[in-house]
């Protein structure tokens, strides 16, 4: 799997004034081609034990695990509906209503906490008018906190679109939102 | 299996549990999510014994725990009682129709304050629906604190809920019975929990 | 790229990989992990590239992307061999630089090393006090492998230890080496693995299963994730030795799903694996089979514990089982399956090479080898790090660590995750030692080591960590799902100005039952962080109950700001940074914050330049009286304005 470009990174290292391109991949991942939802059961061969699988490739494809999805899964990998939706609740990578088109995720982890992630979770907030797990009413941003990206030493950490952000000041928080169409 | 139970020396097969046994010799352990029709859950942590065994003692739950050889079971010390009175009043902040319960643990006035859902999420009406009725009409939704039982809308819809009611009689709580109203799971099924948990954030 | 079908096809492919690298030929590395690849790694290793070939130089100079150098802090980090020279904090535009001076001139560029507290300067990346003092004997090779290149791996020595095992020993032999060396679970339980393995070996059945907990959910733990992406194929060897012993022939590598990096190089590695015929049928020709399959996780802390991810791995909500009978005997579909974390895997290779004398000749009586931790929070040098057993928690935070960030003073270390506690000034001495950690009311955990400096309130701190598990608990069991609730109310309103006296007593009566009637381990050992925390820190505790005051200058509620009217010097940088403007005043007149309008964000605090250090946190008493508006500024003797 080729590793792809990644838009250059804002944060400690200022890399010019170059504005955020449409990204092609995110950290680590290929670009997916929009897949129906049988075509990615059928990957894996509609194992039962593929749920969580099966799911995870779903959500990131629509952004939401829309109903009538879900039971396809179900009647597809002959799971009960219950337990389908059980899954689907029980994560926090699930989203059963549609998520705004730009996802804006605060890590709230140890090392970020003490180095002040409230704070940052804060100006987030106002910036965007909109709570963690919530979605604003334009549908274009959604607001969720993690439990730690592992990038510890750069916190704290805001991830927007796919694309790391070591404490941006208010300045630069303000033009990537004005940056999302 | 040879053990002793409260003092008394039971005979059990192996692969019983402690539960079993204890009641095979007429003891009986309070439980609040066993029901003998299905598999164990250890949810409610309401029967827990003390266990000693080469001079290990520890607590353990004795609807899932399995009976050994030589096995020392004590299903009332301070320590159990003590346990069984927290959960108690832990599950009385969100479930205060356990108030008679709770008196006979000498709980009087509740130190506790939550949602009130009337649920302590034993799970027998989900698990029962499951195992034994095969019609998995009733799922938890959530984590946490935010797990909710709740009927799963397609399911009712489309009539695979059998109505049996079988779940009403279960319900430790009397919950499901009380808010069922009828046929029509208005308030209980997935997509009401999912709408309160919105509501809730704004 | 032809199967590999003996031993000796292996050590021939080996040689003819060295045969074709030149031990001195210039090499540059450019670490390319999460932590650097965010502060612009991709684009360093891209200016390279180009400037090497701008010099004509393509064909002298190697570049290599390779995977996480543990020196974080300090990213993006590259390291010039064969010299190891070490210049950090690399930015694209100081390539030209690099290449010009150190590749053609072999000339240092001196802004580009580190230099220490005396203000000199070190060159090589082993005498860098972060580097010296640790022991890199798992994570070292990081700093030498491109992820996604097995021939890397193999240069080196890899699965040089799978032919042994394969070959040389029988899986009793390997168990005794493995149960001889006490290599004991590195991803929190310190469970010894060879005990582990004999178990699920000797259990009855012929399917058995062996998995890779890389689901590290530890806030503030990031060791896994790096070894995933630097060295997959180390914890891959581990493995496939590990299935051998057992009589395993598949296996599962749970990984998280906020990991991407990782699943993608752990996917490339075992394609490779596959191709050279390391993994899959007949490996090496030695008539072992055995497969892997990758399974992520989807964003739930409690599924990392082993019987939930092996639940998970079923296709269901990943929620613990009572363990009362072990998944060493029945695991993921009721067959033994035998789970170690990534660290423990990745250390098996190294004691079947060097031996279990070798390994136990490291570290403490009870805790043998080493162990990588997640050095970060106040400290200087934040990242990873690792030591031998043994080595002192003060050693560790300041000659690794450099000591605490800004001057400020050391307070507290957390060890273990929301499963650990916090450990005082006192305790600095303590070897890092799974036993002498659970002593005292902490844990090793997996690895995760977070410094709290004054500033760092204990109250929040477990209120911190409660809540966290509350969110992460899976709700089945009373004790954990209702008392954790109970005890982050408590703790919120202590953290809000409303603790009432006997707040302290009732979260010791709810831990003792959280601790004692929890199914599984997250609810068992929640109490941790309240319990060492009341324990090392109870006056903090009193004075949030007793006197409404955070000492740390934390607790929104508990905490005002003002200017002191005798040091403010106008200079209007507060009041140009307050958010919700409530800060007053103008060029040379006394600043007043608003405390009406103040949301306690603490900006004002931190923009305060140092020298003046105007802005005051006000504690447990009232907020002293605003000077009237228009209050002119108290100059400094002899200073020009």
């Amino acid at each position: 799997m080729a590793r792809g470009d990644v838009k250059p990174p804002k944060g400690k290292v200022k890399t010019g004034a170059e504005k955020a391109a449409p990204s092609t991949t995110k950290i680590g991942t290929q670009e997916q081609e929009p897949n129906s939802v049988e075509k990615i059961i059928d990957k894996y061969n509609s194992d039962k034990s593929a749920l969580i699988q099966i799911l995870l490739e779903i959500q990131k494809q629509n952004r939401w695990l829309p109903r009538d999805t879900l039971m396809v899964v179900s009647e597809k990998l002959s799971v009960p509906l219950s337990q389908v939706y059980r899954v689907a609740t029980f994560y926090k990578a699930f989203s059963l209503i549609p998520q705004g088109r730009h996802l804006f995720t605060v890590c709230m982890g140890t090392a970020c906490h003490v180095r002040g992630s409230p704070r940052l979770l804060d100006r987030v907030e106002d910036t965007l008018k909109i709570k963690p797990e919530e979605t604003s009413t334009d549908q274009k941003f959604t607001l969720e906190t993690v439990n730690c990206l592992g990038c510890c030493a750069l916190g704290p950490v805001m991830v927007v679109d796919g694309e790391y952000h070591s404490n941006p000041p208010s300045k630069e928080l303000a033009e990537l939102v004005a940056a999302c169409d | 299996m040879k053990l002793t139970i409260d003092g008394k020396e039971v005979e059990a097969e192996e692969g019983k549990t402690i539960l079993e046994a204890a009641k095979s010799a007429g003891i009986t352990i309070p439980t609040l999510c066993y029901n003998e029709k299905l598999v164990p859950y250890g949810g409610c942590r309401f029967c827990t014994v003390e266990i000693s065994k080469g001079g290990r003692t520890r607590l353990v739950v004795s609807c899932v725990y399995n009976v050994e050889d030589g096995l020392v079971v004590k299903t009332v010390t301070p320590k159990v009682i003590k346990i069984r009175k927290m959960l108690l009043e832990l599950m009385l902040a969100s479930a205060p129709v356990l108030s008679e319960l709770a008196k006979q643990y000498g709980i009087e006035k509740p130190r506790f304050q939550s949602e009130v859902t009337q649920c302590i999420l034993c799970g027998q009406c989900v698990r029962y629906c499951a195992e034994v009725k095969k019609a998995n009409a009733l799922t938890f939704v959530g984590r946490g604190v935010n797990r909710r039982v709740a009927f799963v809308d397609e399911v009712v819809n489309r009539g695979v809920c059998m109505d049996c009611r079988q779940c009403y009689g279960l319900c430790p709580t009397g919950k499901i019975p009380r808010e069922t109203d009828g046929a029509y799971f208005e308030g209980i099924r997935i997509s009401d929990v999912l709408a309160q948990r919105r509501a809730k954030k704004h | 790229m032809a199967k590999l079908r003996s031993p000796a096809d292996l050590e021939k492919k080996r040689e003819q990989i060295l045969s074709q690298r030149d031990p001195n030929k210039p090499c540059v590395t450019i670490c390319s992990g999460t932590g650097c690849h965010v502060l612009g790694s991709d684009k360093v290793a891209e200016a390279f590239v180009s400037e090497i070939s701008k010099n004509g130089l393509t064909a002298k100079v190697d570049v290599r992307r390779t995977g996480c150098h543990g020196f974080c802090e300090r990213g993006p980090v590259v390291v010039m061999f064969p010299e190891g020279t070490c210049y950090l904090g690399v930015k694209p535009t100081d390539i030209p630089d690099v290449v010009s001076q150190t590749l053609v001139d072999k000339q240092l560029v001196e802004r580009l090393l580190y230099n220490d507290s005396a203000g000199k300067t070190i060159a090589h990346e082993r005498d860098i006090p972060f580097y010296k003092f640790q022991s890199r004997l798992v994570f070292g090779n990081n700093t030498r492998i491109d992820p996604k290149s097995i021939d890397d791996y193999i240069a080196l020595g890899g699965y040089s230890a799978l032919a042994k095992a394969l070959f040389k020993m029988s899986p009793e032999e390997v168990l005794g080496e493995v149960k001889k060396s006490n290599l004991r679970g590195r991803g929190g339980g310190g469970f010894p693995a060879g005990v582990k393995w004999e178990t699920t070996r000797n259990a009855p059945g012929d399917i058995k299963y062996v998995i890779v907990n890389a689901d590290e959910g530890d806030p503030g733990a990031f060791m896994d994730r790096s070894l995933l992406e630097g060295n997959p194929h180390s914890v891959l060897e581990g493995l496939i030795i590990g299935a051998y012993t057992i009589g395993s022939h598949e296996g599962f590598i749970y990984v998280r799903q906020e990991y991407p990096l990782a699943v993608e190089n752990v996917s490339v590695a075992l394609e490779q694996a596959r191709k050279y015929g390391l993994l899959g049928k007949d490996i090496l020709g030695s008539g072992f089979d055995f497969d892997v399959k990758i399974h992520r996780g989807a964003g739930a802390f409690v599924s990392g514990e082993s019987s939930a991810l092996m639940t998970a791995i079923e296709g269901k909500v990943g929620e613990p089982r009572p363990k009362y009978i072990r998944t060493a005997v029945s695991g993921v579909w009721e067959r033994p399956s035998n789970l170690n974390n990534v660290e423990t895997w990745a250390t098996v290779p190294l004691i079947i090479n060097k031996g279990a004398d070798w390994f136990t000749s490291i570290g403490t009586k009870g805790s043998k080898g080493t162990k990588i931790f997640s050095l970060v929070g106040k400290v200087n040098n934040t990242g990873l790090v690792e030591v031998p057993m043994g080595m002192s928690l003060r050693d560790i935070i300041y000659k690794i660590g450099g000591g605490i960030r800004k001057d400020k003073k050391f307070k507290a270390v957390q060890t273990g995750g929301p499963s650990g506690g916090c450990l005082p000034e006192s305790l600095l001495d303590l070897p890092v030692d799974y036993d002498e950690l659970t002593k005292v009311g902490s844990m090793m955990g997996s690895g995760g080591m977070i410094v709290m400096d004054e500033d760092t309130c204990m109250v929040d701190v477990a209120r911190y960590f409660l809540n966290f598990l509350a969110d992460e608990s899976c709700g089945k069991c009373v004790p954990c799902r209702a008392g954790i609730d109970q005890m982050v109310k408590i703790l919120n309103r202590i953290c809000e100005g409303k603790g009432q006296p006997g707040d302290i007593e009732l979260l010791e009566e709810i831990c003792e039952i959280t601790r004692d009637a929890s199914l599984c381990a997250l609810g068992q050992t929640a109490p941790n962080p309240v319990l060492s925390t009341v324990q090392f820190f109870r006056d903090e505790y009193k004075a949030h109950i007793d006197e409404k005051r955070c000492p740390a200058g934390v607790c929104k509620a508990l905490v005002s700001f003002y200017i002191d009217p005798a040091k403010c010097q106008a200079c209007q940088i507060c009041l140009k940074n307050c958010p919700v403007q409530a800060i007053s005043g103008a060029k040379n007149i006394v600043h007043i914050i608003d405390q009406a309008k103040c949301t306690k964000c603490g900006t004002c605090y931190e923009v305060c330049p140092q020298r003046f250090s105007a802005v005051v946190k006000v504690s447990g008493k009232p907020v002293p009286a605003s000077p009237p508006p228009g209050t002119e500024v108290m100059r400094k003797k002899g200073k020009q304005e």
